[in-house]
Formats: structure tokens, C-alpha cells, sequence
């Protein structure tokens, strides 16, 4: 997967202690009938940034999107925005503007009169509004289409006008719902990047909802990710894929092979675990202490081991290694993905990146194969 | 008139009022679309034959013939009771049109008064109508679908029992001393029997209650396909619940203002019986007009002519309407908007 890397210059404000977030949400919980839709959420989220809630349908990020937009009320807790408790304050009264994922534009207007809307709503001197809605065309590059109705607009062009609608009052919180979900997926790319563009130069906090892991780390700063109502993740991109806290964070960030095992032994941070699915030992580097006997989960991505037809001689101890037969190939051009099977049965998932330029597969079906992996490379996941 | 979004089809739609609303609202539509058809396909010509012909017999054929009869010379005990309007004497045609009906309309106050009392009455009770109908509207239209049916229901029950019984029904309840007065009386808001019966605001009274549905139907439906999200992005976007109301709502909801208020003036302009009821004596509306013109004096040209212009009336400010609709409509169709795929 690509994760691109945030232009250069992009501080981490959530790592500086003197840092004063832009958003501080304190214990929210919201409840629909018996369900908990967002439990206990607590998160603080700096000017500037890009931040994502990813989780799967039902995992309360809409709803904790609509309660920073003030259209649900939490059961508990607090919002505050730049200090203040907005936590009471209805929707027309918070300094926040949401992008909905249907775009939400009023079908009777034109596109400039969709941008204006808000704008009028605070009274604005009609020659500033004409300026802000020509500033806001501009943004989106959409000048010359002010007098189109939306149903003149292509989607693309649409979500478009949704967020120059959404920015035009410049906001200290911009929502996004789905921003991207209503577009193919060719333009979806091109949007991600437009999107992080447009971010980057009108400097406004976005808070997006998704459910696509993808869309998450492409565009995020950081991303929490959230399941059952609770965040159970806050991190860079980079930091959900390499360093997941939990096995839900590991398999649902990217491909993984979870690995059941039980602690054998630890010393300092070399720790050697039974790997039930292996039927051997691997080592994994794992800083806290772990009881022998406690039962963990072992992750590793597919693309951090290593394939070899001989086995690697001399490094027992220093490298992990697992045998197995190729039951399926999947070839995509820039990699391959390789199925194989260990005498458990146990189906293993490997990426072999495809450097030097040969139309020939490098392994066939039934090829026995030795997978290779250092201890730093699993993920050792205590829950 | 209403635009319709054709690309969605409501369940709703379906419903017998739904259909004979566009009924009403097509025939005036179909008229101007005829000609444009009629250069298409075969195919369609076939289809539209029927509503097309059904039209021809019982509305543009009844309609020349009442002309005929407005524009001949009456002839008081004749069968019929007016002249012909060509005759052939002596190797002469003699073509005789008679435009003293309208002239007689225009002159004697007696019809002004006819035509600006039904203009008012049905006015009023448009408004009435729409005052009382569109919170009802909005309120069937927010409820959930097992709530929705029950209300409608409710809403079209009164059909069920004749206009004429539940008109005498609100005598009992408007005259003096009637149900409402013992009521008012009882509650100590008034010492001695009232009522208003025989009065302007009863025969408002009375329209408005019998054609409240022809409202409350059309803008239910209106209302039912509004995007709940669009409120609620007026909201973020600033605007209280009134402004969002005026600025989203009422725009959005205008088809069936329009659908519905013209549901009940027309009927309402022509109607006879209600004011007829409930109305003082001098109440004289077109309805009654006509009916004392046909068969007290047994003027046929002068009823008919009557007729038509009750029809001008309405049918005119109509097709202007009409016109003004197509014609802003018609450049949102032609622009070519790029749908999909540009990025």
C-alpha cells in the first residue's frame, strides 16, 4: 500500500506538551436505545491537522461526526472548540461546517448561491460575499461554473462545490463525511491528493469519517481508529501499520498474518513465543514484559518476510522461519502475492516485491518455500 | 406549473390522488405538448391517442359547442332556446355571430359582482387552505411510514360521506344558536346564542374544509421526497429553523403550494352549492349565476357565454403561468452539463 508521506515542514503538535488543541472532546458517550453508538471517546485534535475516524459501518464515527456538528447531543461529556464548551450550542450557532456525504447542495440554487448561503446567514456585506464565493470558485477551480445548478455538475464537481460550500465560512473545524465515497475510483485518488492540497493551503482543521483504510493514510496526519463506539488507535499512518496496539487495529490497517502463540521465555525485549500454527518457536522483539504462558498474537505483513528456496542456514535464533507449499499466486504487476501452506495447514501470505524486470514467475504452485522474518518484524499484540 | 423529478418514482406516487393530480395538472400540459408529439413517433401518437381523444370528446368538443351557443341569439321559447348561427337564403350565406352575452357580462354589475365574489371566496379559501394544509403536509410528511398512512387516511376519510351532507352538517354547526354557540356558551366565552351562518366567512369556511385534502394531498408528497440533510446542512451552514424553512423549505416546496392552491381555486371559483348554503343573500357567486341563467331564465347564450368567460378566467393566468415555467426550465434542460467522469 502507498502511504504518502506528508510534505516536510508538518509538525506533530499532538507530541508537544505545550500545544493547546483546536478540539478537545472529553468522554463522549452517545446511546440509541440500548447500543452504545460512542462510548466514552476522549480526543484532542490540534489546528492544522488532517485527522480521520476509520472504522467499519456501525463503528460510531457518523455519529460522533454529528455530534461535533451539533445534530446529535452527547449522553455525556464535552466539545470544546478553541476553549470554548460548544457542547450545548446548536448547529447554526458552532464555528464548525460539515460536508455531507450525499453533498447536502440545495438543488434550487446555483452553485455561487450554494457558497453564499452561509455567508448570508452571518450577514456579510454583499460585496465581501462576492469576493469570499469567487475566492472559494477559484480554491476548487470551478470559476467559470457559478451559475450552474448541481444538477448540472458532474460528481466530482459537485463534492467540489460541497467543500468551497463548507469553507466559504472559513470554519475552525472543517467535517467531512465519506468526502470521497460518492466517487469512482479513479477519481477518488485524484481527489485525495486535491483534498490534502487544498487543506495544506486554506490551513483549516479537517475531521473526516471513513471507512476505507486507504483513504484514511493517504490523506490523514492521523488517524483514530474506532470499533464498537470506541477509539481503540490514535497514530500516524505509518505508526497503525507498523506499530498496531490491538489485533483489530492489525488486520484491519493493511494484510496481516496473525499468528496465535504462547510466551516461553523473555529476556529484555527478546521475546520467545510457541507459535501454535508454525508448531515451532519464534522470536519477536517486545519491550514490556509478558508472563510465560500468556496467550499473544504474533503479526506479521506479508510484504516483511523474506522467500528463499534453500533454507537459510546459521541463523536459528537470530531469524524466524516457516516452511510451506504455494497453494495460491496472485501476480499484480508491481508485486506477487504467494499462498503458502505449513505442514499445519496453516495458510501463510507473502509479498514478493518484483524488482528486476522478468515476465517468469519466481515460484510455481507447490514449490516449497521458506519464509523468512526478523524479530523486529512481528508485531507481538497482547489483546 | 409543478415539475415533477421523473427520475424518482415515489411509492406514494402511486395513490389514486396522486394520479388524477396529474391528471389535471397534464391536461393543461398535454394541450401545448400535443403538437410536439404529433411530429414524433408513431408510437407515441398511439399512446397518447387515448388521453388525447378522451380529451377531444369531453372537453374540446363540449367547449366549441358551448361557444356556438354564446355567440347566437337567444330565442326565449324554442327548442333549443337560441337561433342558428348561419343560414342559407336565396343563394346567400348568412353567418350571424351575436357578442352582445359578453358585452352584457362586461356591462351589468350584476355578473362583475358574480365574478369578484367567487374570485374572492375562492381566494380566501386557497389561502385558508394553504394555512391550514401545509403544517398538516409537513407534519404527515415527517411522520414515520405506519403514522404516515394513518394520517392520510384520516385526511381522505371526509370523501367518503357526501360534500352536500357534510355542507348541511356545518349548518348545524354554524347557525345561531347551532352547535358551536351552545358550545361557546357553555364554555362562558359567550352570554347569549351567535352564529355566522349566511356570512362571507362561512362560505370560506365551508370551501375550505371541503377542499382541504386537494392541499394537503399534493404537498404531503412534495414534502415527502424534500432531503431532510438539506435542512440540516442549512443549519450548519447558519441558518435558524425559520430562515432554513424560508430558504430551503417553502422554495423546495413550491410545486405542490402551486399543485395544491390550484387544486382548490378552480373548483372553489365554480362552485355552487357551498355558497349557495352557507352564504349570505348577497352572495352572488358565477356558480349560482349560471345555474339562475340556465334554469330560471332559460338565457342559453348568456350562460354560456358566462361559462366561457369563467373559463378564460381561470384557463388564462394558467397557461401565462405555464409559459413563464417552461421557459425557465427550458435552459437548465439544454445546457451541456457534463454528468460523471470529469474529474
Amino acid at each position: 500500500m502507498a502511504v504518502p508521506v506528508r510534505r516536510p515542514g508538518a509538525t506533530e503538535p499532538w507530541q508537544d506538551p505545550a500545544a493547546e488543541p483546536i478540539l478537545k472532546i472529553e468522554g463522549v458517550t452517545k446511546t440509541f436505545g440500548k447500543t452504545y453508538a460512542v462510548d466514552d471517546v476522549s480526543l484532542d485534535i490540534y489546528r492544522r491537522e488532517f485527522f480521520s475516524l476509520l472504522g467499519g459501518s456501525g463503528c460510531g464515527k457518523s455519529t460522533l461526526l454529528r455530534i461535533l456538528a451539533g445534530f446529535e447531543a452527547p449522553d455525556r461529556g464535552r466539545i470544546l472548540i478553541d476553549g470554548q464548551d460548544v457542547t450545548k450550542l446548536p448547529p447554526y450557532e458552532r464555528p464548525v461546517n460539515m460536508m455531507f456525504q450525499s453533498y447536502a447542495l440545495f438543488p434550487h440554487m446555483s452553485v455561487a448561491q450554494n457558497i453564499a448561503f452561509g455567508l448570508q446567514q452571518d450577514r456579510m456585506p454583499k460585496a465581501e460575499i462576492r469576493d469570499r464565493v469567487a475566492q472559494m470558485l477559484e480554491l476548487v477551480r470551478m470559476k467559470d461554473l457559478g451559475q450552474r445548478k448541481p444538477d448540472q455538475l458532474s460528481g466530482g464537481q459537485r463534492q467540489r462545490v460541497a467543500l468551497a460550500r463548507a469553507l466559504a465560512k472559513q470554519p475552525k473545524l472543517l467535517l467531512l463525511d465519506e468526502p470521497l465515497g460518492a466517487l469512482d475510483k479513479k477519481l477518488r485518488e485524484h481527489t485525495q491528493f486535491e483534498l490534502v492540497n487544498i487543506q495544506e493551503r486554506v490551513g483549516t482543521t479537517f475531521i473526516t469519517v471513513t471507512h476505507d483504510q486507504e483513504e484514511a493514510m493517504t490523506m490523514s496526519s492521523r488517524v483514530a481508529v474506532m470499533e464498537a463506539g470506541r477509539i481503540v488507535q490514535v497514530s500516524t499512518p505509518a505508526n497503525l501499520y507498523e506499530y498496531p496496539a490491538t489485533r483489530f487495529v492489525a488486520e484491519f490497517i493493511g494484510a496481516v498474518n496473525m499468528l496465535s502463540a504462547t510466551v516461553v521465555a523473555q529476556d529484555d525485549d527478546r521475546l520467545v513465543a510457541f507459535c501454535h500454527e508454525l508448531g515451532a518457536e519464534v522470536v519477536a522483539r517486545h519491550a514490556q514484559p509478558l508472563p510465560v504462558g500468556t496467550d499473544i498474537a504474533i503479526a506479521v505483513r506479508p510484504e516483511k518476510m523474506d522467500v528463499a528456496e534453500e533454507a537459510p542456514v546459521g541463523v536459528a535464533g537470530e531469524l524466524n522461519i516457516a516452511v510451506g507449499k504455494v497453494v495460491e499466486i496472485a501476480y499484480l504487476g508491481d508485486v506477487s502475492i504467494y499462498h503458502v501452506q505449513t505442514a499445519t495447514g496453516h495458510v501463510l501470505r507473502v509479498q514478493e516485491t518484483h524488482a528486476a524486470r522478468s515476465a517468469d514467475p519466481h515460484y510455481g504452485w507447490g514449490d516449497t518455500l521458506y519464509l523468512v522474518w526478523k524479530p523486529v518484524d512481528g508485531i507481538v499484540l497482547a489483546s | 406549473m409543478a415539475h415533477r423529478d421523473p427520475s424518482r418514482p415515489d411509492p406514494a406516487e402511486s395513490a389514486w390522488w396522486m394520479l388524477w393530480f396529474q391528471v389535471v395538472t397534464d391536461l393543461f400540459r398535454g394541450i401545448g405538448a400535443l403538437g410536439r408529439e404529433l411530429r414524433q413517433s408513431r408510437g407515441r401518437w398511439l399512446v397518447l391517442s387515448l388521453p388525447m381523444g378522451w380529451l377531444l370528446v369531453f372537453f374540446l368538443v363540449p367547449f366549441l359547442i358551448l361557444l356556438r351557443i354564446s355567440l347566437a341569439e337567444p330565442v326565449p321559447d324554442g327548442i333549443p332556446p337560441y337561433a342558428p348561427l348561419a343560414a342559407f337564403n336565396d343563394g346567400v350565406l348568412h353567418l350571424s355571430l351575436s357578442f352582445k352575452h359578453y358585452l352584457q357580462l362586461l356591462g351589468d354589475p350584476l355578473y362583475k359582482d358574480a365574478y369578484a365574489n367567487s374570485l374572492g371566496f375562492a381566494t380566501v379559501s386557497t389561502l385558508a387552505c394553504l394555512l391550514i394544509g401545509y403544517p398538516m403536509a409537513y407534519g404527515i410528511a415527517r411522520a414515520t411510514p405506519a403514522t404516515r398512512m394513518v394520517l392520510l387516511v384520516l385526511v381522505i376519510l371526509p370523501f367518503w360521506t357526501s360534500s352536500l351532507l357534510r355542507t348541511y352538517a356545518l349548518i348545524g354547526i354554524m347557525k345561531t344558536n347551532g352547535l358551536a354557540s351552545q358550545l361557546l356558551m357553555w364554555l362562558g366565552v359567550v352570554d347569549q346564542p351567535v352564529g355566522i351562518l349566511h356570512s362571507d366567512i362561512a362560505v370560506v369556511i365551508g370551501i375550505a374544509y371541503n377542499y382541504l385534502p386537494f392541499m394537503v394531498l399534493p404537498l404531503t408528497a412534495t414534502l415527502m421526497r424534500l432531503d431532510f440533510t438539506l435542512l440540516e446542512a442549512a443549519a450548519d451552514l447558519g441558518a435558524k429553523p425559520l430562515r432554513a424553512f424560508w430558504r430551503i423549505t417553502l422554495p423546495l416546496s413550491l410545486p405542490g403550494i402551486v399543485a395544491g392552491s390550484l387544486l382548490v381555486f378552480i373548483p372553489a371559483i365554480g362552485e355552487f352549492v357551498i355558497p349557495d348554503l352557507l352564504g349570505g343573500p348577497g352572495d352572488q357567486t358565477i356558480g349560482h349565476a349560471l345555474w339562475t341563467e340556465f334554469f330560471q331564465v332559460r338565457d342559453w347564450p348568456l350562460t354560456a357565454a358566462l361559462a366561457i368567460s369563467m373559463l378564460l378566467l381561470i384557463v388564462v393566468p394558467m397557461l401565462v403561468f405555464e409559459s413563464i415555467n417552461a421557459r425557465e426550465a427550458k435552459p437548465a434542460a439544454d445546457a451541456p452539463g457534463p454528468r460523471g467522469g470529469t474529474p
